[in-house]
Parts: structure tokens; sequence; C-alpha cells
């Protein structure tokens, strides 16, 4: 089962041309994703080989999805693209898109959101700026090392990519359903709930593992969510108790504002809720570990 | 990146803000000219990032062109709030009949734009959304429609100003708009937006903060930085393409991920709770490529910060592989060698994930005095601050 991300997924890449399209689709094919597409307008109709596997390039989103049936499209396009590669896959009301690229104006990601709702948020949106996501042995849809961990039982969801594939590591041996790398912009389509929700609902998923950061009120609302849906053990992470106020920590999300988007206020309002939270990665990993092996 | 004053003033002007005439001046010399040419009468305003100025003394009204300069002496270095100030903007005297606010900002929440008005402005506005929140309209407005003249009159409505007035706050609200979109601000704010003796709405003082991420479209931005403000180090670390922000403690840091670095610099204050209370001396994300000459630059600033005593690396391989990055390691301390740094402080080194064996024992053989390795991310950051507190 897993979340949003299975073996049978349809996978297409738009910006497959590029280099770090071109690098990162070698990297979903060896790690087994079912690459059936490219997008790109100027090189419609030509193949990129990848290692022996021809990969056909079409000149939409539409159109690859007509060809091949693809379900899920990875963007790498540059950020002065993003916008319209995006609303290009939401118009084609493809299900899922999961958006790499880093550096996006705000003005950008809002205002393909607010498309996005307009068209009946047919399609998810996982970004921007974020390592994408991966169903251990089924599918990798983005950037994350797929040779980290093994299937299992643990969802994760996360807003930095780093720290999932820490967390991924410090729990290798029990495995993972699903890890969702959401992104840490001011603006993001799939949230810590979104997530929630659904680990909640998969019967591959037995413990979540959620990791936040300063800035915004995402946790907090993710707190109220767990108390209020989630039955399955939340185990926590917050990182940025030392961040400054009023400093931008390499996310263009994570700032603390005044008295906002605190550590310690995500970590309190969690805890209220029930979920364990770490110190520090390795102490949410051995949280983690207890709850699910004793 | 927060704009002072006058440049938010040039920028509403840019957009056909209904504002006042000003000039800004580093010098009180340049007073005297500015104010004549303001009409003999001037208001002078500290240009500080900051609230409050007012109260602090920071803002005085000044009766001729010998006051404004006598005024400006009086403001230019005063410290408010801890910034202190380095310009003031001279702005022509305004007949101020009453204060309102509107701002349009990103509300993150509800992952779309926001609209806020009210009549009582003039004042902090966090202080009358606590204690009069009734008086606080908050309208959203959506990305892809904007602020059409349905919306500003929705918010002229909500935020229950004058109706004789409702015409020309809908314009300044339009002109506003025109700000937060072709500027790609994250926050134009207004207060006080004034009502004067005669019944004209103007902009008097304003706030706008400015997307970073949009620089690729927006090539006039970068020359609105205060350079001048910048610390040092983090002046250098961003001439080098390094997302680097200083800090008060000891310990240097360089991490990859930005979520992992922050989450290093947590692990180490904690460490440094053992260890003389040791902190973090800064954040520096090499990001996922950790090249040899990144991690060489990297290390060049952190080594470069005088309070730092020790320095903790710590990667996790994920795309990077871990031997890559210890070669980095290697080459860079050569690098700073060649180039006849002295390097001296202690450098703890985590390696996890991607090829780590490989690249623990690429450490291993290097053998630098300096370089120690230890393999837990919680471990490592107790022996740098250890070191640290030395």
């Amino acid at each position: 089962m897993a979340i949003f991300l299975t073996k049978e997924s349809k996978v297409i890449v738009q910006g497959m041309t590029g280099s770090e399209g071109q690098k990162h689709t070698k990297r979903m094919l060896d790690s087994g994703t079912n690459i059936v597409g490219g997008v790109n307008p100027r090189k419609a109709g030509t193949s990129v080989d990848f290692d022996g596997t021809q990969v056909p390039v079409f000149g939409t989103v539409k159109e690859a999805m007509e060809a091949t049936g693809a379900d899920v499209t990875v963007v790498f396009v540059p950020e002065k693209f993003t916008k319209s590669a995006v609303i290009e896959a939401i118009d084609a009301e493809i299900p899922l898109a999961v958006v790499i690229t880093e550096g996006i104006a705000v003005h950008d990601s809002a205002s393909f959101w607010a498309h996005a709702g307009q068209k009946g948020n047919k399609t998810r949106i996982i970004g921007p700026n974020c390592p994408g996501l991966i169903t251990p042995g089924g599918s990798n849809a983005g950037i994350i090392p797929a040779d980290i961990t093994k299937p299992g039982r643990i969802g994760l969801v996360s807003k930095s990519g780093t720290l999932t594939y820490q967390m991924m590591y410090e729990l290798r041996d029990i495995g993972f359903s699903t890890c969702v790398g959401i992104g840490g912009d001011p603006v993001i389509g799939t949230t810590h709930i979104d997530a929630l929700r659904a680990f909640e609902a998969d019967p591959d998923t037995d413990l979540i593992v959620m990791i936040g950061e300063i800035g915004g009120d995402a946790e907090e609302r993710a707190a109220d969510f767990v108390k209020a849906h989630v039955t399955k053990p939340v185990v926590g992470y917050v990182a940025g108790f030392t961040a400054p106020e009023g400093k931008t920590m390499g996310h263009a999300g994570a700032i603390v504002s005044g008295s906002s988007g605190t550590a310690q206020a995500k970590q309190e309002a969690l805890e209220a809720a029930g979920v364990k939270v770490g110190k520090t990665p390795s102490e949410a990993a051995r949280l983690a570990r207890e709850l699910l092996v004793g | 990146m927060d704009l002072f004053e006058y440049q938010a003033r040039d920028i509403f002007a840019k957009h056909d803000v209904p504002v006042l005439a000003g000039e800004v001046i580093e010098t009180p010399e340049a007073a005297r000219e500015v104010t004549e040419r303001l009409g003999g009468r001037a208001v002078v305003k500290a240009q500080v990032k900051t609230g409050g100025r007012g109260k602090a003394g920071g803002v005085k009204l000044a009766a001729d062109p010998s006051d404004a300069v006598e005024k400006a002496t009086q403001i230019l270095g005063m410290d408010i709030k801890g910034h202190t100030v380095h310009k003031v903007m001279l702005a022509e005297t305004a007949d101020i009949a009453e204060e309102y606010y509107v701002s349009f900002l990103l509300d993150r929440t509800n992952r779309t734009f926001l609209a806020m008005a009210s009549v009582e402005g003039g004042v902090e506005i966090e202080e009358v959304a606590v204690t009069k929140p009734e008086a606080l309209a908050k309208i959203p407005v959506d990305a892809i429609e904007g602020v059409t003249d349905a919306k500003a009159r929705e918010i002229v409505a909500a935020a229950k100003f004058p109706a004789e007035l409702t015409d020309q706050i809908v314009n300044v609200l339009k002109k506003l708009w025109d700000v937060f979109i072709k500027e790609d601000a994250l926050l134009v704010e207004v207060n006080p937006l004034v009502k004067t003796g005669d019944g004209k709405v103007i902009a008097l003082d304003g706030k706008v903060s400015l997307d970073a991420n949009a620089e690729f479209r927006q090539p006039d931005h970068a020359a609105l930085e205060d350079k001048a403000a910048a610390n040092p180090l983090e002046a250098a670390a961003k001439a080098k393409g390094l997302n680097y922000v200083k800090l008060d403690g000891q310990v240097g840091i360089i991490g990859n991920g930005a979520g992992l670095v922050m989450s290093t610099l947590d692990v180490v204050a904690y460490a440094g709770e053992a260890h003389q209370h040791v902190k973090p001396a800064n954040f520096l994300d090499i990001g996922g490529g950790a090249s040899a000459e990144v991690m060489a630059n990297g290390l060049e600033i952190i080594l470069g910060d005088p309070d730092v005593k020790s320095v903790f690396v710590n990667v996790f391989g994920g795309i990077t592989a871990c031997d890559a990055v210890a070669n980095g390691i290697v080459q860079a301390l050569e690098l700073l060698k060649s180039k006849g740094e002295d390097v001296t402080k202690p450098l703890v080194v985590r390696l996890d994930g991607n090829n780590a064996e490989l690249g623990r024992k690429i450490l291993s053989d290097a053998d630098h005095p300096l370089v120690q390795q230890v393999d837990t991310m919680d471990g490592a950051a107790d022996r740098a601050a250890e070191l640290a507190a030395k």
C-alpha cells in the first residue's frame, strides 16, 4: 500500500533533459521507479537513453499522460519556469506533482497553489523545494537516496531533506512504508497534516515520525490534527531551537518572526497532543524504536 | 529582505502610491539644502529597521533649514534598540487629521495573501490586534485574482473607513497591490496611512519586505541591500555564495542541508550545557555538492571567525558521497595551508550515509593532527563542545 506513491505509479519527469533532471532520472530508474517519459516541448518525439533504457520525451504533460497513463510527475525545471510547469501539470489533472526545484518565489508557489484549488485540487502537489518521496522497494519520485533503508512499517514526513535521510538511516533496520519530504518553503502543497491523515489510513504504516522546523504554524496545526484524528503512535522532532529571531535559516520558510514560529512552541504543542518528541534526531529515532520494537 | 522607510517610499512613488516628498541623507550638513528644497520645513526621521523610533526620539520636526541640520545632528549616530542610525530621511511636513493602517502580506497558514486594514493607525498594529481585534479587518486576497476594484471596496467596508475617503483608499489599495505583486513583496505595510486636513489620503510611513527567491526577475533588488549593516563574515560568505548566518557561540558549524544544520546547532547547544555552556558560532549549509572548493570556502570563513574555538563538520551523505566530502576536507586544509593560513583550531568530523566507511578511511589515512572523527552526531557534538570549552 504505502501512501501517495506505489510500485504501480507511472512517473514522468518535467525537465528530464536538463542536467539535474537526467542525473536524477537515472537514479530513480536505478532504484526501480517506473519512469515512462519526460516532458520538454523542444525535444518532443526524441528519447533519452539511460543505460539502454529508452525514455520517450513528450511535448506536454497531457500528451505524456495520454501516451503512457502516467499518474505522477517530478518537476526539475529551473525556478524561472517552475510556475508554468506546475500549472501545466495541474491543468493536465495528473494526480501527483512532486516539485523538487528550490528557490521558487513565494508569489509563484502561492499562485500555483491557488490554481490547483480553482481546478478542484485534482493534483496533489508535494514541495516545492523538497527531496520528493520514496516508498522503499516500490517507487522513488525525487532525489531521496534509495539505498539508505528498506521497506518497513514506519511512515516519515519531514520539512527537511537531510534530516529525512538521517532519520531513514537511524531506523534503517526497521524500514519505512513511505518517506515524504514536504519542503521548508513558506508555501507548500502537501502538509504534515495531509501526510498524517494518509499514514493514519494506510494499513502498511504502524508508526509515524514527523520532522518539523522553525517558521509558520504547520507543526502546531499538525499537533491539533494528531490529537483529534491520529490513533497510531507519532514521534516528533523539531529543528531550530537555537535559531535567532528574524534570520532565515537556509530554508526560505525557516524563520522565527517575533515570538511566532519558535521550535519551543512547536515542541510544546506536539507534546501536548501526545507526540513523543526527541531532543535530537537520534533521540527521536530511539523513541520510535522503543515504541515499535520495545 | 526588509527595506528602510526611504526605500519603501521610493518604491511606493514608483508605483504611484501617494507619498510625500522625501530625501535621505547621511550627514547633518546635507539637511540644509534638502529642507530648502522641501519648502523650508521638514520632518527628520531616523532610518532604522525596527519599530518604536518615534518614542526613542528618532523623529523630530525641523522648523527651518538650520533647525533641520541640528535635528539631523541629534538623530544621526543615535542608538535605537541596538540599531545605529546611519541615515535620516527628511520629508515634507503633513497636516495630519486621521491615522489609519493598511497592509498586504503572505498568510502562510492559509497559503494565500491577506489584506489587513484598520482605522486605528499610527500605533503598533500588533497591539491593536490584541487589545481591539474587532478594529483590525482581515480579508483574504486570492493569489490569482488579486486586488480588484471590488476587493478593494470590500477591504474599505470591512475596516469601516469613512465613506468620503472610499475612492481614494480604493486607489491606494490597488496601487499598494501593484507594489506587492510587481516587486515580489512578502509584506507591504502603510502605518500610518493618513488623512490630511484638506482630506487627502497619503502613505506617510511604509514597511516593505522583499522575497529573496525572486531575485531572478528583480534585478534592481540587489542594490537595496544594506551592505554596511551586514556582519563582515556574513558578507564574505555571501560573496562566496555560501548560506551562512553568524551566531554568538564558540563552535563553528559546517553541515549539508538546512534542516540538518539547524539540528546540528541545537545538538551542539545541548552538548555545550555540560561544557561551560559553549554554543554554536554560526549556521553554514554547504548544500548537496560539498566539493573541496566549497568546503575550503566554508572552512576559511569559519576559521576566520575569532570567536570560533573548535569546528564541527557534520555531513550526512545522501546524494553526496562521504568519500568526496572527506577528500574535500583534506584538500581544503591543504588549500588553506598553501594560502599561508595558519589552521590551529581542532576539527571534529562526523560522516554518515553514502560511502561513510570510505570517507572515514580517507580521513584516518590523511591523519591530519587537527582532525578528529566521531561516528555519531550527538557524540561528535559533545566532542566539539568539549574542545571549544578548553
